[in-house]
């Protein structure tokens, strides 16, 4: 009896309380819901290594043969490349070097290449670049999507991100932009040779663009006419194009914003070191392989400098599986990563089964 | 009577008003015709709790939440993004941040336009007030200070207003302040005698008075003033005011039907408003750590934006890099100076990286701590049947603190103890006087006439039954006992502020004598013979801490004056005739060994005149304005002197249910308990061992006044005995103590007991050369202990002492815990404050941080409720941290193959999605929801709380182990996807995809992963968990489809059409997307495996050792008591 009764009176503050208990409150008794008392019913999964070691084992089971399937899929596509740019002083397109944008006559190189092995499903041909920084900041954000949609107001004010590629000559540029403007212009033409005489291969130029981007994405010029050269009236082509946007193809549904070479190109690749779709070779019958083995060659309308960058020019010619392109990537991954778990789960299996049969007993649930 | 107030021109508040005091002229009325009235500024009764008005709501707002230096962080990163030509759109950035500020805003100006109305309909409501004998109705925030005002039966009180008639004719008035502290029981307030007649409008018209009283101050229970009343001719009749004559604003007015008030203090200036300031912000420790690892993850931000700039500069020295001709510059670019070039390139990859330190982790931790709490509030196992209520939480911020405790502080009485007191036994002239009669609490039974043992003389025990019937402040509530007739005994209730006196009224009923209430002046007591006995109750010396007892003087019937004393053996012994001391002293002693609360009783004969100096000096004591609590002290004791001891009483106070488990409990679980009590030594001790703070073979070290001695070298001996125990404890502890601080296997346990003269000793040394070192000394031992007991305390020892351990190295968490005014200081004090709703008040709940019905929620509260809250939101912060920095590592990889040009990874509607809607909701739903270990196990086996003590989830190893984890994943996945676009035509149809499309592989195998990680953590899925789980996974790819599925007109670039859709086309894709995801996540499961393992093992040691600990140490309370006491009594 000290201090803390003196406290109890100091709290009361009069020391004659006539009191009644405020019993009259609601009850605030709190719900007996699950969820209140934190009792929902739960699934409570406890990864022990009687549960993992067995999953991993499978998984590795499961790894394995998909990543044989896809490395053996991959090493069956067929795939050649030549290199055309031409910096080795031995290479036909040596001349080609130091070529300029605007170089009249064009300058031209052949390449002669064999192919071994026959292509036997369709094939596909790609041009690739390297040290070409389509992934630059400056350079990817260098477009106008809604003057390329059709939009006839961008068509003649393009957005300020074209800059310094959005006006020449005080006119707009159609279509804008520093991608457009570099537009990879060589032609790749291929002729198989057999006994001297250059038999060309036909290069389909359709369908090698997404399908939503050649028809929602890119549109020509709206108006009540079919002449582009009209809807384009008053804009001027960019700097670096020899032609303007309206003479890419001589195909109406291949023309202006919605040519494929152009749309491909207006994709701008992820890395440095990257490939395009260029042209499609069909298989022309079930009999003959597209390609046959034997000997071909390259005509390269050489247009496009990339030396000035120390960048590098290729052509690749690819059959396709179901997974794409020729990838080792994923079929070694999953190989490795199906062999590491098949291991791990054999080897902790083991140590498990030795080790997990002397605490079995402890198995208290938590 | 000059208005001393010159200081008052002022406007409200300021703190140089509160010195000195201010007078009120009642009804505006000057005392003579000759002294010109002076209109006084007082502030107006209007309250304004609001912050905001509609004019400053904008500016103010927005100021103060920028003053939040994660806001203001964000809002530099917006700006730079709208002035610098930065990657990344300043929507990402600016879109969450306004979100964020928007909401805050909503909800702050919503809170705030409740306050405006519930201000409105304060200030609106109408009162009346008397002006010039007629009643005028009135807008409450219209009232002056000195108007008279009149309230009704059930009204509550406008302003604080001085009491001065009520329409009974004795001048009281009954009030509840649920309101204001909680307690709902009436309260008695009192008129001034002269004052008390005037019951009508015209009668009170016609008072001329003017009240000093002093300026406004906040302690509710405290009020000093006098009255000066003016009659026709005649010299003022000067009365003095204390708190029972104030009624205070917002308490109300009950069992009266109307009283009349004259206004003092108004407005802002009433002791509710003075009272609702709010208190200081404690933050948690897991709050430091988040600030602690945001400096790293800055460090991290700052040094990848330096790298990147860097780097580019580097890069771009070779010209063919800095502008090929397919990538010119702007001419605005080329123009710009390079170190300004430089500066807004390493500003724009601080853009580009921000997002490491994501916005929305503050609004998910608080949502988190706001809708956390209240699953605190609605447990049901917290909710006490007696008092119909459960815990309340007070504040959402320190709900994981509860997790962390290191020492808890407890209050003995009332906390440890049930405080319902229960008269044992009493001592009369030495004759000791017991019989088993047990009662419920609450109802007082006459079982008959008692048989009682005539061992003292028969004139003794009727004084002392007597005494006990006179000496107390009970009142008697029910039965129609203003009448002073009996109507039936049954139904009355004894109700005191005191629970001792309770049992001592009923203590004396027992052995015949009944105390029937007040009737007037006279107190009724009936007696052995069933007659009535009158006393006129002339003086009641309330009862003070620093005098620890209280005194009655009556007049009995035959006309003697009689004073009545009752308190503590200390202050009664020495107050009392040496002689009459040593036959009580021995039954004190043992009553207080066996652990009941001990009171001395003492009677003296006052002479005619003698109680005529004393009703003079107590009046005129009464009448003082300045000092007054000390006059009266003085003047107590003077008068308290000379008695005559009769006896003594014991009362007991039982434990509180599971009082005793709960400590050892909390004690098991690694925490330190200390009681903190007002007690004295031997009963707080032998509640110690009751409650198992202190056990048999606990080794008890003693600081106490016995110890030191009652001599001068008091010192000295504190030296030497410091010394001793620093020098015993250091043996039994080696080196290294800090490792051993938590374990549960210390061979020999020490307790340590001080009483409150030695730590003031201690604390505040009398010659500081020496002894400046007593405190380290003694700080030392100690944290050695396992228990510390303090008793004797001051509330302000409590808190000096709370103080002092939480300034030690290593900043222990401290919890205090207590019920009564006397714990605020504690509960304030420490990290985490908990008050019991106790049967003393509201005081301790109303400043704690949580409020629990009983000690033993405590156990539930720490170990289940704190646990689960310091997991969830450790896990949270850390998985924060994690998913974001592998959220932005692929981006800053990315920077090497885009020639550092801060080109984004991601698109600009990912980056401002990820963090609020793709990846919140499962770690919100985790981190409300998980509970990692049941919570019946952790309640159960208090062990595992140490599992997570000293913030063992947030310290640098796991959060570099998350970090890791965070980078590994972040390589995978940039990686990954780096090497499958080494070809890039995925498609079956050999289109390529672009850059767009990698980074929508790398985003997708980030959003899978982290949500799978956060699966994986998961170890209790309920409905919540796979909805949010599942659910963001499929509105991601919801989103993705729809967001890439149109041609958005607002977008300047269609940057995503169809890309997604492409993505998933490509079966490569698929297969990269679950290989990656897998390698992301194996490290992890591998890792939780062994965990799972090793704590099986682990878990298996455990439960055998409590198997084998249970059956040693649990043992039931009583023998362990005795054994103890007898142990001693042979020492």
């Amino acid at each position: 009896m000290a201090v803390n009764y003196n406290a109890k009176e100091e709290a009361d503050g009069h020391p004659s309380g006539v009191g009644a208990s405020g019993g009259a409150g609601k009850s605030r008794k709190p719900d007996n819901t699950a969820f209140k008392q934190q009792r929902l019913p739960a699934w409570q999964p406890i990864l022990t290594a009687g549960t993992v070691l067995p999953a991993f084992f499978i998984i590795g089971l499961i790894f394995i043969p998909i990543g044989i399937g896809i490395f053996v899929t991959s090493n069956n596509i067929r795939e050649y490349e030549i290199d055309y740019t031409g910096t080795d002083s031995s290479s036909p397109c040596n001349k080609c070097l130091n070529v300029s944008w605007n170089s009249t006559p064009p300058c031209t190189c052949t390449i002669n290449f064999t192919l071994n092995q026959p292509f036997e499903t369709n094939v596909f041909m790609y041009y690739g670049l390297s040290n070409f920084y389509q992934n630059h900041r400056r350079y990817v954000k260098s477009r106008d999507d809604s003057q390329l949609n059709g939009d006839n107001s961008s068509l003649l004010h393009p957005s300020k991100e074209c800059e310094p590629y959005s006006t020449s000559e005080n006119k707009p540029i159609a279509p804008c932009g520093a991608i457009a403007n570099s537009m990879f212009n060589d032609t790749l033409e291929l002729f198989r040779i057999d006994n001297e005489t250059r038999i060309p291969i036909t290069l389909n130029k359709k369908g090698i663009a997404w399908w939503t981007d050649k028809n929602v994405k890119f549109r020509n010029p709206s108006g009540n006419t079919n002449n582009l050269t009209a809807l384009f009236q008053g804009t001027t082509k960019p700097v670096n194009w020899p032609k303007p946007v309206y003479m890419l193809d001589s195909e109406a549904d291949n023309n202006g914003f919605i040519n494929e070479d152009f749309i491909v190109w207006m994709r701008t690749a992820a890395l440095p070191t990257f490939r395009k779709l260029y042209r499609l070779i069909e298989r022309k019958n079930n009999l003959q392989p597209t390609l046959q083995a034997g000997k071909y060659s390259l005509d390269i309308t050489y247009n496009y400098p990339v030396h000035s960058f120390d960048g590098r020019k290729r052509m690749i010619l690819s059959t396709i599986s179901w997974m794409g392109g020729k990838n080792p990537f994923l079929g070694i991954a999953y190989i490795t990563v199906g062999s590491i778990c098949f291991f791990l789960g054999v080897v902790l299996l083991v140590i498990h089964h030795k080790y997990g049969n002397r605490n079995t007993s402890a198995d208290i649930p938590n | 009577m000059k208005c001393k107030n010159r200081v008052l021109n002022s406007k409200c508040a300021g703190e140089e008003k509160r010195v000195g005091t201010r007078t009120v002229f009642v009804g505006h009325r000057p005392v003579s015709e000759t002294d010109a009235y002076v209109e006084q500024k007082f502030c107006d009764n209007r309250i304004v709790s609001s912050k905001y008005t509609v004019w400053n709501f904008l500016p103010k707002n927005l100021f103060e939440q920028f003053r939040r230096i994660a806001n203001f962080y964000f809002l530099i990163i917006f700006l730079v993004q709208v002035i610098v030509d930065t990657p990344t759109s300043p929507v990402t950035s600016g879109l969450p941040l306004f979100f964020v500020i928007i909401v805050t805003a909503i909800k702050q100006g919503y809170e705030d336009w409740l306050r405006h109305r519930a201000d409105k309909e304060v200030n609106k409501s109408s009162v009346f007030i008397v002006e010039n004998a007629k009643q005028v109705k009135k807008h409450s925030e219209k009232i002056k200070v000195g108007d008279i005002v009149e309230v009704k039966a059930d009204e509550t009180f406008p302003c604080d207003l001085i009491f001065l008639a009520s329409s009974n004719d004795d001048g009281i008035c009954y009030v509840t302040t649920a309101s204001l502290d909680g307690e709902s029981n009436f309260k008695t307030h009192y008129a001034v005698r002269d004052t008390t007649g005037l019951q009508t409008d015209d009668d009170i018209d016609s008072l001329t008075a003017t009240i000093e009283c002093e300026q406004p101050q906040p302690d509710l229970y405290k009020f000093v003033g006098r009255i000066n009343i003016y009659r026709s001719n005649q010299e003022p009749v000067a009365r003095s005011l204390g708190p029972e004559n104030l009624l205070l604003k917002g308490s109300t007015l009950k069992n009266t039907k109307k009283i009349y008030g004259v206004a003092v203090y108004t407005g802002m200036e009433t002791k509710m408003a003075l009272n609702y300031q709010g208190k200081s912000q404690k933050r948690s420790a897991v709050e430091k750590s988040i600030n602690a690892f945001l400096v790293v993850y800055l460090c991290i931000l700052v040094s990848k934006a330096t790298v990147c700039t860097t780097l580019k500069y580097i890069w771009q020295s070779n010209p063919f890099n800095d502008e090929p001709w397919y990538n010119q510059k702007t001419i605005k670019e080329r123009d710009t100076f390079k170190i300004l070039r430089m500066f807004t390139d390493f500003l724009s990859f601080m853009v580009l990286f921000n997002f490491i330190i994501p916005v929305s982790m503050y609004v998910t931790v608080e949502m988190q701590k706001f809708l956390g709490s209240f699953f605190i509030a609605w447990d049901k196992e917290m909710y006490d049947e007696e008092i119909k209520e459960g815990a309340l939480v007070n504040t959402s911020d320190l709900n994981e603190e509860l997790g962390q405790v290191e020492y808890v502080f407890t209050d003995k009485t009332g906390t440890l103890t049930e405080n319902s007191m229960k008269f044992i036994e009493c001592c009369i002239d030495g004759h000791k006087y017991k019989d088993g009669i047990s009662e419920v609490d609450g109802f007082s039974h006459t079982d008959g006439p008692l048989r009682y043992y005539g061992k003292a003389e028969k004139c003794r025990e009727e004084l002392f039954l007597r005494a006990l019937c006179l000496c107390h402040t009970v009142q008697i509530k029910g039965g129609d006992n203003v009448d002073g007739l009996r109507v039936n005994q049954e139904c009355w209730t004894y109700i005191s502020s005191s629970p001792d006196e309770i049992a001592l009224v009923k203590g004396a009923k027992k052995y015949g004598f009944t105390f029937l209430g007040h009737e007037a002046d006279y107190m009724k007591v009936q007696n052995q013979k069933n007659e009535i006995e009158k006393y006129q109750l002339l003086h009641v010396l309330n009862f003070d801490p620093v005098r620890r007892r209280m005194s009655v003087i009556v007049k009995t019937s035959t006309g003697k004056f009689l004073l009545f004393c009752k308190g503590a053996d200390s202050s009664i012994f020495p107050r009392v005739q040496q002689d009459e001391i040593q036959q009580t002293k021995v039954h004190v002693e043992r009553n207080a060994m066996d652990g009941y609360r001990t009171l001395c009783v003492a009677f003296k004969e006052l002479t005619q005149e003698d109680y005529k100096k004393i009703n003079d000096q107590l009046s005129e004591a009464k009448m003082a304005l300045q000092d007054r609590e000390e006059k009266m002290a003085r003047i107590f004791d003077d008068i308290e002197a000379d008695m005559h001891l009769i006896g003594a009483t014991a009362v007991e106070d039982r434990l509180q249910e599971h009082a005793a488990e709960t400590i050892e409990a909390l004690q098991t679980a690694g925490m330190k308990v200390w009681v903190l009590t007002g007690d004295k030594m031997e009963t707080a001790k032998s509640t110690c061992y009751a409650s198992r703070l202190f056990q048999t073979n606990t080794e008890l070290l003693e600081l106490t006044t016995k110890t030191m001695g009652d001599s001068d070298r008091k010192e000295e001996r504190l030296h030497e005995l410091l010394l001793e125990y620093h020098k015993k404890l250091l043996q039994d502890f080696p080196k290294n103590s800090g490792k051993l601080k938590r374990s549960w296997t210390v061979s020999q346990e020490y307790g340590l007991i001080i009483d409150g003269s030695t730590l003031s000793l201690i604390l505040n040394p009398s010659q500081d050369s020496s002894s400046s070192n007593y405190k380290s000394i003694f700080l030392q031992i100690c944290l050695k202990c396992t228990s510390v007991l303090c008793c004797r305390m001051a509330p302000l020892q409590k808190a000096q002492i709370v103080r002092m351990v939480k300034n030690t190295k290593g900043n222990p968490i401290t919890l205090s815990i207590g019920d009564g005014a006397n714990d605020v200081s504690m509960i304030l004090e420490a990290h985490v404050g908990i008050g019991i709703k106790g049967k003393e008040g509201r005081q301790a709940a109303r400043n704690s941080d949580y409020a629990v019905p009983k000690f033993k929620h405590l156990r539930k509260l720490l170990l289940a409720h704190g646990h689960l809250y310091y997991v969830r939101i450790a896990h949270l912060v850390q998985y924060f941290f994690y998913k974001n920095l592998c959220f932005i590592l692929p981006q800053f990889l990315y920077q090497f193959f885009c020639g550092f040009s801060q080109q984004p990874l991601y698109d600009a509607a990912y980056l401002t999605m990820y963090n609020i809607c793709f990846t919140s909701l499962p770690i919100l739903a985790y981190s409300l929801l998980e509970q990692h270990i049941n919570i019946e196990t952790l309640t159960s086996d208090p062990r595992l709380y140490m599992k997570i003590s000293d913030n063992a989830m947030l310290q640098w190893k796991p959060f570099l182990y998350w970090t890791f984890l965070g980078s590994f994943e972040g390589l995978v996945f940039f990686f990954g996807v780096y090497f499958l676009f080494q070809n890039s035509s995925l498609e079956h149809n050999g289109k390529v995809f672009g850059n767009w499309t990698f980074g929508t592989i790398v985003f997708t195998v980030l959003v899978f992963t982290v949500t799978l990680k956060l699966a994986l953590d998961t170890r209790f899925w309920t409905w919540m968990n796979h909805f949010v789980i599942w659910g963001s996974l499929a509105f991601y790819v919801f989103f993705s489809f729809f967001w890439g599925g149109i041609i958005w007109p607002f977008l300047k670039q269609q940057r995503m059409y169809f890309v997604f859709a492409h993505m998933v086309t490509s079966v490569s894709t698929w297969l990269a997307i679950v290989l990656l995801i897998f390698i992301s996540l194996s490290p992890e499961i591998l890792l939780v495996v062994f965990k799972n393992a090793k704590r099986k093992n682990h878990q298996k040691k455990l439960s055998n050792r409590k198997a084998s600990d249970s059956l040693s140490s649990r043992r039931s309370v009583r023998p362990l008591l005795l054994r103890t006491f007898s142990d001693e009594s042979n020492v």
